[in-house]
């Protein structure tokens, strides 16, 4: 043990950069030579391409080039491919669209790209897109589920009856039709999940860059996962192969699952710095995100709970309409199955559960993973559920979770929805939330409001997501279509410092710092000695990037096991040193020692005896670096109890958050600080989805909050100081007893606000309302004018 | 195109300019003073704030004619001779900082305020930073933050 090993609350390494200016984001980087380009896109949400004319804009002041779908399809450029294939219950692969990268033959949604400017600088470039002209067709759009589920509904996509994409289905219906006809009370909720743009402050950004004598490309871009951005679009878009394309993702200004995704102006860069023998550097502005980041969300569902007369949970019947947008995003099929459905278990020990879910094709931006991904939206479904039935049944809403909850001594535990849970105590961590929110003193703290004349209410949400992806057989069985380990590397220099190389990618989760401990911790050198590098497919060996929570589990277990490589190989020229047998010797405290002398070496020593290997062991490579591929055994399974008091003044419906609170079970903490500020990011993203925000497109599938003045973003004043605790148990199955930390905030919360809020307005009939609880809403409700 | 002197960071700069160049383009593209970022294109996130002549602006809503003869201070002049200003060391200790792309304009906002009202409430400093978006940390530490700096700076009773 160090003090900058495990469990220090170290100040974060990275920070010297980003508080003195110093960051480098893909934005602040210009490659001599370059050209901007601005993309044109779609005020249309449906229609047929007719004739594009790039005459008037082709010669306009300084413009490079303009490019548009044909010169792709003469080019033979791929569509963008998806990452994840869906069965439909009948056996039947999903319907996959192609997706080009400039839109062929017809738009599909408003900001689908249509032509690409290229041009001497950015106004030059944003000038002459205004002089592309192009003849929309306009057709009626599908521009939401209800839309484009209708009989007759107009199709996105000719060979997707129905606007289907899948019908996919998980569980035992007929155990689980059985459970509801054996079942004393019965309750049933319809309710939406709302849509979200995942608004990352620093909008997406890409720069090719093509050098001819090398006959190599790079690309820099705004990336979760740089390694997955080169194999897909080396191997499916461009036909480039690994070894000529480099892909760097320098600082990301936030990511939230939105930066995850293969987009097409990473095709259009790339392929276009070749085609004008320049650097091509485009950067999206805000209102471009909104109508090309891929969203979050956007679920219609009915569900029901089965329950006994006690209040025992017997059976769970979920059915969704999952919007999947215009064309099939990267992960997007996966989010509203196995992300979401695997997870109806919950925390609790219900028998029998079917969840049937319709993936739905409608023309608005595609829709993919935006922090906690497809386990939100359970968990949204199963805590109203859950203080419904309490309502209906008359039994406490701590009470009714505590009797149903999985016990410690039952794992690990199987759910009837694919997943073993391998740990956890559920009971502990909602004690915990209990006390931080002092839930017993409620009562007195709602009268004194209502002394006031506002409506105190309270709630909580207790839940188990599923993170660190993913063991890869698993996930290939359920159509991942890539492996889901991580990678490792670990170079100790020949004067005992040391490089770490990482498969992952930090954008705002201090990898650099937290890796660092990891190493720290078990080499004891001290982490301003360790350097941990990330984001350059050119410095990194592969890697699958950063979401899912899935950095610390996956990705410091490959270097924890790398680590361990190192000790052994370092182990083997210690004893020789010592002239002791391998066996004998122990490592600890950044020194090798053989046992019962007071023999030891240090792993500097080592570690330059490895470099300079003139008294050597016979056979040995000289060298001290070691990489480790760490596939993961079973998926992580953090857990937290939340607890929301609201207290709300009818005159006005404004909900005021007096108070909240998060317990959460996220496996061993590396670094506390950095755990607390994971903790109040996702917090206050759940919290945004649960009052504020809330993407809405008209009938006509216009994108209605297209920017930041109509797009409710939480701000400092709408949200108030957060109360974290802990109740630990380690993961079983990962060298580090990780489990993951960066969703728990987005997936416990929006239940526990709008539990509290209906807890709220309980004196005025509501036994649910949708989020956003806006102020306009709540005062509906209240005023008896419909929510 | 028209001639622009003024003072960034405390040296002095002269420099041709567009009549339609925003502030925050001639920081980052003609100075290269990329730590002041762009965030938005309504002049709502704040990632772009800077001090003129002492107070905070937000610089995709000024031109950079209009700053002829002002003193401009970004991220980049607040350390002085090697030493962090106090708004920094807080931001690192607070742990104010997670992806680092509005932190720039946090701390420009936060050192206006602080000039303004020496001991800045919780609720004040929420208020004061309704111009600046963060997505990352759910503005808990960065408030911790401001009002940490506000103590070092001698503000706090």
């Amino acid at each position: 043990m160090n003090d900058t090993g495990i469990g220090a609350a170290l100040r974060r390494k990275e920070d010297a950069r980003f508080i003195t200016g110093r960051g480098r984001f893909t934005d602040d980087i210009n490659r001599p030579g370059q050209a901007y380009a601005f993309i044109v896109r779609s005020p249309e949400a449906h229609a047929e391409l007719g004739a594009i004319d790039t005459t008037d804009a082709e010669s306009a002041p300084g413009v490079v080039a303009v490019f548009t779908g044909a010169d792709l399809a003469a080019d033979e450029v791929g569509g963008l491919p998806c990452g994840w294939q869906i069965h439909s219950k009948n056996g039947t692969p999903m319907v996959e669209p192609p997706h080009p990268a400039l839109a062929q033959g017809r738009v599909r949604h408003v900001g689908d790209p249509v032509a690409l400017v290229v041009a001497e600088t950015k106004a030059e470039a944003r000038a002459a897109a205004g002089l592309v002209d192009v003849d929309y067709r306009p057709l009626p759009p599908a521009a939401n589920l209800v839309q484009a589920r209708a009989d007759g509904a107009p199709l996105v996509w000719d060979d997707a009856a129905g606007n289907l994409c899948y019908d996919w289905e998980l569980g035992d219906a007929a155990a689980t039709d059985a459970a509801f006809e054996g079942a004393d009370h019965v309750v049933t909720l319809e309710l939406t999940n709302s849509r979200l743009i995942p608004n990352a402050i620093e909008p997406r950004a890409a720069i090719g860059e093509y050098d001819p004598s090398a006959d190599m490309h790079t690309l820099y871009t705004t990336s979760q996962n740089p390694h997955v951005i080169r194999l897909l679009m080396g191997a499916f878009v461009l036909g480039i192969p690994e070894h000529k394309l480099r892909v760097v993702s320098p600082d990301v200004g936030g990511g939230f699952g939105s930066k995850i995704f293969h987009y097409a102006e990473e095709v259009l860069m790339t392929w276009a710095a070749k085609k004008v023998g320049r650097p091509v550097k485009w950067t999206a502005e805000r209102s471009e995100s909104f109508m090309s980041d891929a969203h979050g969300r956007d679920h219609v569902t009915t569900a029901a709970l089965a329950l006994d007369a006690e209040g025992a949970f017997l059976g769970l019947r979920v059915k969704t309409d999952a919007n999947l947008g215009a064309y099939l995003s990267t992960f997007g099929p996966a989010v509203p199955t196995y992300l979401y459905a695997t997870l109806f278990a919950g925390c609790y020990t219900t028998p029998a559960i079917y969840a049937n879910v319709k993936g739905v094709f409608t023309n608005t931006v595609p829709v993919d993973a935006y922090r906690g991904a497809g386990r939100p939206e359970a968990v949204f479904v199963l805590e109203r559920l859950v203080d419904k039935a309490a309502k209906m049944l008359g039994m406490d809403r701590v009470e009714i979770r505590r009797k149903n909850f999985i016990q410690p001594d039952q794992f690990p535990y199987q759910t009837p929805v694919a997943l073993e849970y391998d740990v956890g105590d559920y009971e502990g961590t909602l004690d915990t939330a209990l006390e931080l929110a002092d839930w017993g003193g409620f009562p007195g703290r709602r009268e004194e409001a209502a002394s006031r004349g506002k409506l105190r209410g309270i709630g909580l949400s207790t839940f188990v997501e599923a993170c660190g992806l993913a063991p890869s057989a698993v996930a290939g069985a359920l159509g991942a279509r890539a492996g889901l380990f991580e990678v490792g590397q670990v170079r100790v220099h020949p004067t005992g410092s040391v490089t770490v190389f990482t498969g992952t990618h930090s954008h705002g989760q201090g990898h650099e710092t937290t890796f660092a401990q990891i190493v720290s911790d078990r080499l004891g050198v001290s982490a301003d000695q360790v350097e941990v590098v990330h984001g350059d497919t050119g410095s990194v060996p592969f890697g699958m990037g950063t979401y899912g929570s899935r950095s610390l589990a996956v990705g410091g277990s490959a270097i924890y096991n790398a680590v361990e490589k190192v000790i052994e190989k370092g182990t083997k020229i210690a004893a020789h040193l010592m002239e002791a047998s391998p066996e004998d010797v122990t490592f600890e405290n950044g020194s090798f020692s053989v046992v019962g002398t007071d023999k030891s070496v240090a792993l500097g020593d080592v570690a330059l005896t490895a470099y300079v290997p003139h008294n050597y062991p016979e056979g040995l490579e000289p060298g001290l670096e070691e990489t480790a591929f760490y596939d993961p055994k079973n998926f992580t399974f953090p857990a937290g109890a939340h607890v929301v008091e609201v207290e709300i003044d009818p005159e006005t419906g404004v909900v005021e958050l007096v108070n909240v609170c998060a317990a959460d079970d996220v496996g061993t903490i590396v670094n506390p600080m950095i755990v607390e500020g994971q903790m109040h990011g996702g917090l206050a993203q759940g919290i945004g989805q649960a009052l504020l925000e809330e993407c809405i497109y008209d009938d006509e599938g216009q994108l209605v909050t297209g920017s930041y003045m109509n797009y409710t973003m939480p701000r400092a004043a709408d949200l108030p100081y957060f109360k974290t605790g802990h109740n630990i148990t380690a993961c079983t199955h990962n060298p580090l007893g990780a489990k993951g930390v960066g969703e728990v905030g987005s997936i416990g919360v929006p239940p526990a606000v709008i539990n509290a809020v209906v807890d709220a307005l309980s004196d005025y009939g509501v036994d649910h309302m949708n989020m956003p609880a806006t102020s306009e809403r709540v005062w509906r409700i209240i005023n008896g004018a419909g929510g | 195109m028209s001639t622009v002197s003024l003072t960034v960071n405390g040296k002095p700069v002269s420099a041709d300019v567009e009549s339609r160049t925003l502030l925050v383009d001639f920081l980052r593209e003609t100075l290269g003073l990329t730590g002041t970022h762009v965030g938005c294109d309504t002049s709502q996130c704040g990632a772009c704030v800077v001090h003129v002549d002492g107070t905070s602006i937000k610089s995709c809503a000024m031109l950079a004619a209009e700053v002829a003869g002002s003193a401009v201070t970004t991220v980049e002049g607040l350390a002085s001779n090697g030493t962090l200003h106090p708004i920094q060391e807080a931001f690192r200790e607070h742990h104010g900082l997670q992806c680092g792309y509005c932190t720039p304009g946090m701390m420009m906002s936060g050192v206006d305020l602080i000039a303004q009202n020496a001991d800045p409430d919780e609720q004040e400093i929420r208020e004061w930073l309704e111009g600046n978006l963060c997505r990352c940390t759910g503005y808990h530490n960065i408030v911790a933050a401001i009002k940490s700096a506000a103590a070092t700076m001698g503000g706090a009773s």
